[in-house]
């Protein structure tokens, strides 16, 4: 079936199969790779996405279902070359190490900050409760998120 | 890659449309809305509907108010709907304990109420829940609205009395003066639960006069632990009581060994985890 979907602001007409997942779609259809796809069972989190405004796990809502509906990908944190903050967080603070969880932990902590601009550290830790890390660099991920709120802050 | 088998997709503009769309294509369709329950099922072909009907349009169906005398929670609200409304917190405090610990917030952003309990889970949270507040669900079908009483809503697990053709609207907790609590032992975060208990009291003048008690993942009865409940009515809510009632829960429960623990080790967790719901709940007042 025929849908529309603007992601990151640009709106795409595309012909899919409603089973099409939409983390598949955007990386698929639209070529947006920076939304990662990990575990297929809404546990790791690596695909989170906003839909509306609010994160979702996109390996877990069909394509269909966002037909008429804004995305917001790791593709569209960034304002041309100026960096989101929690972008420059993730950088000042090594917040990545193998980079797979990264841009769904991105999408998270926008999300939170956007939120709760000021997030103390228990705020964070159960903000992305969600999501894995696999080379277990938790303590500098929270450290990042603590490092964009307080620019955002000042 | 993990992905549905082929169906068909219509999405519902109104509750009417929705049943009739139910009633177009038959038995084999399905509501979808979240769909966090639904479509890992569908990767995995335990569930293989050959039509979705999606209700995520259906605001009617949304939110969190009171109305009537009762608290009301719409079939489509999201769990974090729930989590973030202040007159769920403020008159049962067991949908937010219960809530805090359903998956996590992400998840909890798209996954849906009245899903979770349609979705029939032995290990899913509210269904407890619901069954300890007594609530009411309310049933839209062909032949119109019909009220199901939590407690004969679930048939085993995953089925329930909503019948093909039928679409679950809300979920309504009558309002009254109550204490109330939920009690979870996972393994990790967001895990499923290795058992929990919720437990809703209504004291006056230190009587109890009425008092829920629901059972998750333990193998109780309709999630409800009766014994426990008649055993605490009609006395006063004094520690020694609120372990008895414990001891009495995990009695009559049957929880089944998995991998997430054994007969005895469940056993034990529900009277342990019965009598800290109690005395959650209690020491609230």
């Amino acid at each position: 079936m025929q849908i529309m979907v603007t992601v990151n602001g640009k709106e795409y007409v595309r012909d899919v199969e409603p089973r099409v997942l939409l983390v598949h779609f955007l990386r698929d259809e639209l070529g947006l790779t920076g939304t990662h796809w990990g575990c297929d069972t809404s546990n790791c989190g690596v695909c989170v996405v906003h839909l509306d405004g609010v994160p979702v796990k996109s390996c877990t809502v069909l394509a269909v279902m966002a037909d008429g509906h804004e995305v917001r990908t790791i593709e569209g944190l960034a304002r041309g070359a100026e960096l989101d903050p929690v972008q420059e967080g993730f950088i000042a603070c090594h917040g990545l190490q193998c980079g797979f969880c990264t841009p769904g932990m991105m999408m998270t902590a926008r999300w939170l900050i956007d939120e709760h601009p000021d997030p103390s550290e228990e705020d964070i830790r159960t903000a992305l409760s969600g999501q894995l890390c696999r080379c277990t660099g938790y303590e500098n991920i929270v450290r990042a998120i603590q490092w964009a709120a307080a620019k955002e802050q000042s | 890659m993990q992905v549905p088998a082929a169906f068909q997709y219509r999405r519902a503009t109104s509750v009417e449309h929705a049943l009739t769309l139910l009633a177009e294509y038959g038995p084999e369709s399905m509501v979808v809305a979240g769909g966090h329950s639904l479509l890992p099922m569908m990767k995995l072909r335990l569930a293989h509907p050959e039509a979705l009907v999606d209700i995520n349009d259906l605001t009617e169906l949304a939110g969190v108010r009171v109305e009537g005398g009762s608290l009301v929670i719409g079939a489509l609200a999201r769990h974090a709907d729930l989590l973030a409304s202040p007159v769920a917190g403020a008159h049962f405090p067991i949908l937010h304990d219960a809530e805090r610990v359903i998956a996590d917030p992400i998840v909890r952003n798209r996954g849906t109420v009245g899903g979770s309990l349609c979705q029939a889970d032995p290990s899913e949270d509210l269904s407890a829940v619901f069954a300890a507040l007594r609530a009411s669900l309310m049933i839209h079908g062909p032949d119109g609205v019909r009220t199901v009483a939590a407690r004969d809503f679930f048939v085993g697990p995953y089925e329930t009395v909503v019948a093909p053709g039928e679409l679950l609207a809300s979920i309504q907790v009558p309002l009254r003066p109550s204490v109330s609590a939920y009690v979870k032992v996972d393994r990790r975060a967001g895990d499923w639960a290795v058992g929990a208990a919720g437990a809703v009291l209504t004291i006056e003048r230190d009587v109890i006069t009425e008092a829920g008690i629901g059972l998750t993942a333990l193998g109780a009865p309709r999630f409800v632990a009766a014994e426990a409940e008649e055993f605490l009515t009609g006395g006063p809510p004094t520690e020694e009581r609120l372990v008895e009632a414990g001891r009495i829960a995990a009695r009559h429960c049957q929880p089944a060994a998995d991998q997430r623990g054994p007969v005895d080790y469940k056993r034990h967790l529900a009277g342990e985890l019965v009598t800290r719901a109690l005395r959650r709940a209690v020491g609230a007042r």
